[in-house]
């Protein structure tokens, strides 16, 4: 039983990340109808950039650690949204009234550029960060010995994922760009007739959805102490799978289908094989979409001829 | 190709000198913060674990550099092109050149593909290189009959070249069954793997179709990977039988083929025979696919391309028609793969990556989706491209990358670009097939 809560414990920290990851995806996808090929991609350069933001304000002297990681963030999210909005201006926008394959080819190809520019720009070896973050709770301790513990890492990533969620519902259901954003989700033309400035909302997505990537993959290197650069690649997969999981299009969806994610895969690795773990996650997907295509909040999608 | 009005009026906008200026200004702007952190710091593990960075500025201010001059000539070369989705007017004799040119390419590149054994024959590169370049055009064509004719978008064929290779692979270090038994024991045992995949995902359409297929790929090589009493797991499958002339081998025993035919043994024999092998292979895909493309399943296939819901209405059986292109086309792959295991002698999950696919389904689509000539002619350029780049090896995927995305913005269409479908009305209706949504199946 100790062992199962741990796993629980272990298995939702997981989600957190791929809930923040799979947020991207489904609100591109909600919005342009396109599968963001490169946003696993982009998580990775979000975990890069904070890496490398952490190592040189470490050397410049800074010794606080709740500044730091606040710094961290803040430049990490800016960046790497600046990334999603060079993405989505170079490789998907001239694309937009192109035939249906054409971004989803044009986003495999921007995915290879991004992995294989992180790769000469930052090298192939495993980046390894000593823990930022010690120290936790004991929750409980078991008749054999065994402890169940609840890191301080473990603590802010669900933290911070929670109030980010929070903001971004607030963002979405309250705000005038979360208003223009449902708006050419229902019709991208009338949106237009009405005054919503199309290009410039679709923009705004993929950098919300890079910033949010960027939390994950921060979240990613302080939790696991390591990112390479096709750390992407598995991760976005998995992100996708959560997305469609949890209903394509659905922002508590995603979370609901990131939760789902890691805890399966924890569980997964717990109690059968490690090896197969990744098996487990696409095998979910191909069978979500097979059985229940809509995912657990989406809407039916209606083919109109 | 049909331009986006928001493109076409702002490019009447006549741009002076400032406009492209502050364009080029914003452009370095924008990639000197991208740049900043990834190429001005380098980072890596120090000797004691612990991470060190040295600072990388002078590149940094480089690639600034050239992102400010690159934005100013691209933005050059648009205004002297003029507005994106004119339609050029070509002159008819120039057309007529084209098309009698276009009508002798294929001939042509054919018989040069028979004689390049005979021309190259003391040119070990040049015929390794040709035979890896036909074994791209063999699954280019092969899986042109998934995503060009039935427009079915397929992510995970390498897959099905896993699955050949690995039956060939198998079935000849355990069993001891040679070649020619082997090959369409491969063909087949793909085939099956191509309805398996067939089956669940024949209700799913467009970008969910191709994250499936995408993660059936990889199930395949991760089962691979961890089956290690099987497979041998990350180190492969190594002694694959050569293949031998129905029974023949090219060695330089007794038996051998040299021997017998009494002349001198040499190693080119061989490779001048895989070269024919693969030859025969690859001419062997084409025919099927152009003549599978005259009967009515092919003619199902196209339509199902154009429209699925239409097709229905037209009562094609829908699930017949995507299980046989995926059967094909996977019987196709597998054959690729196992004439791949004999060639290397050696396989390993690691020649079944994500990244084969892509270059499969890039070569396909810049082939113009559905042209077997103009597969071939990509299938051409991509290997020949990636050979090019050898001495520049950790570009050449980013070079690779950068080369898709420029053509989905430029020819999203590919190289030989208009598809149209095998029958028509005689009567051309005001929207040509070109306009109309594609990949719905």
């Amino acid at each position: 039983m100790d062992y199962f809560a741990q796993q629980l414990i272990n298995g939702l920290v997981l989600g957190s990340i791929y809930g923040l990851i799979a947020i991207g995806y489904t609100m591109v996808y909600g919005i342009v109808g396109m599968i963001n090929f490169a946003h696993g991609d982009i998580f990775m350069i979000g975990g890069f950039i904070a890496l490398i933001s952490f190592l040189v304000l470490v050397s410049l002297g800074l010794t606080a650690i709740p500044l730091i990681l606040l710094i961290v963030l803040l430049v990490s999210m800016a960046i790497t949204a600046l990334y999603g909005w060079t993405v989505e201006r170079i490789a998907y926008r001239p694309l937009r009234h192109s035939f249906r394959l054409a971004p989803m080819l044009s986003a495999i190809g921007m995915s290879f550029v991004l992995t294989n520019y992180s790769q000469i720009a930052q090298g192939a070896r495993v980046k390894p960060v000593p823990p930022i973050i010690r120290g936790g709770y004991m929750l409980h301790e078991g008749a054999g010995g065994f402890i169940v513990q609840l890191s301080n890492v473990q603590v802010l990533v669900v933290v911070t994922t929670v109030v980010l969620l929070a903001l971004f519902t607030w963002l979405v259901s309250r705000t005038r760009l979360g208003r223009d954003m449902r708006a050419c989700e229902q019709d991208q033309t009338m949106a237009a007739l009405l005054g919503v400035d199309v290009d410039r909302t679709i923009s705004m997505t993929f950098v919300i959805g890079a910033a949010l990537a960027a939390v994950a993959g921060m979240m990613y290197l302080l939790y696991y102490g390591l990112v390479d650069f096709f750390m992407g690649f598995v991760a976005g997969i998995k992100a996708f799978t959560a997305a469609v999981l949890g209903g394509i299009g659905s922002l508590p969806g995603a979370m609901l289908g990131g939760l789902a994610i890691g805890l399966i895969e924890t569980m997964w690795s717990a109690y059968f094989s490690v090896e197969y773990k990744d098996v487990a996650a696409f095998s979910i997907l191909i069978v979500v979409l097979i059985f229940m295509p809509t995912g657990l909040l989406g809407r039916p999608e209606v083919e109109k001829v | 190709m049909s331009a986006p009005p928001a493109a076409a009026s702002q490019a009447s906008i006549a741009p002076g000198a400032a406009f492209i200026f502050k364009k080029a200004l914003i452009s370095a702007l924008v990639a000197l913060v991208l740049f900043s952190l990834m190429i001005g710091v380098r980072t890596e593990a120090g000797p004691q674990g612990q991470l060190i960075y040295w600072t990388r500025f002078g590149d940094l201010a480089a690639i600034v550099g050239v992102v400010f001059g690159g934005s100013i000539i691209v933005e050059l070369l648009r205004q002297w092109w003029g507005p994106v989705g004119t339609i050029r007017v070509v002159p008819p004799a120039m057309q007529n050149a084209l098309s009698i040119a276009g009508r002798l390419v294929a001939p042509v590149l054919l018989i040069f593909t028979f004689l390049v054994p005979v021309i190259f024959y003391n040119q070990r590169y040049i015929l390794d290189l040709g035979i890896l370049v036909l074994t791209y055009v063999m699954l280019g064509w092969g899986l042109n009959v998934v995503v060009g004719l039935a427009g079915l978008l397929d992510l995970g064929y390498v897959a099905f070249y896993a699955v050949g290779a690995y039956s060939y692979a198998l079935l000849a270090t355990i069993f001891g069954l040679s070649f020619w038994v082997c090959l369409p024991l491969a063909g087949i045992l793909a085939a099956c793997w191509g309805v398996l995949l067939g089956f669940p995902v024949l209700r799913l359409r467009g970008d969910y179709l191709a994250i499936v297929t995408l993660a059936f790929g990889e199930i395949i090589r991760l089962v691979i990977i961890n089956w290690q009493s099987l497979t041998g797991g990350p180190n492969g499958v190594s002694g694959i039988p050569r293949p031998t002339l129905f029974g023949i081998p090219l060695t330089p025993g007794e038996n051998g083929l040299a021997a017998k035919l009494g002349i001198e043994f040499s190693p080119t024999h061989r490779i001048v025979f895989l070269f024919y092998l693969i030859l025969a292979l690859a001419l062997l895909t084409n025919w099927v696919t152009i003549r599978l493309r005259r009967l009515p399943i092919g003619r199902a296939w196209e339509a199902l391309r154009e429209d699925e819901v239409a097709c229905r209405a037209l009562g094609i059986n829908t699930t017949t028609t995507k299980l046989t292109a995926f059967a094909t086309g996977a019987m196709f792959g597998g054959f690729a793969g196992a004439f791949f295991a004999t060639r290397q002698g050696f396989i390993s999950p690691e020649s079944f990556t994500f990244q084969e696919s892509a270059l499969v389904l890039a070569i396909v689509v810049l082939g113009g989706m559905g042209s077997q000539l103009g597969v071939a002619l990509a299938a051409l350029a991509m290997i020949g491209g990636f050979e090019l780049f050898r001495g520049l090896d950790q570009y050449r995927m980013l070079v690779f990358g950068i080369a898709m995305v420029l053509l989905m913005i430029w020819r999203p269409r590919g190289l030989i670009g208009h598809r149209a479908p095998t029958v028509f009305l005689e009567r051309n209706q005001a929207i040509s097939s070109d306009l109309v949504k594609e990949g719905h199946g």
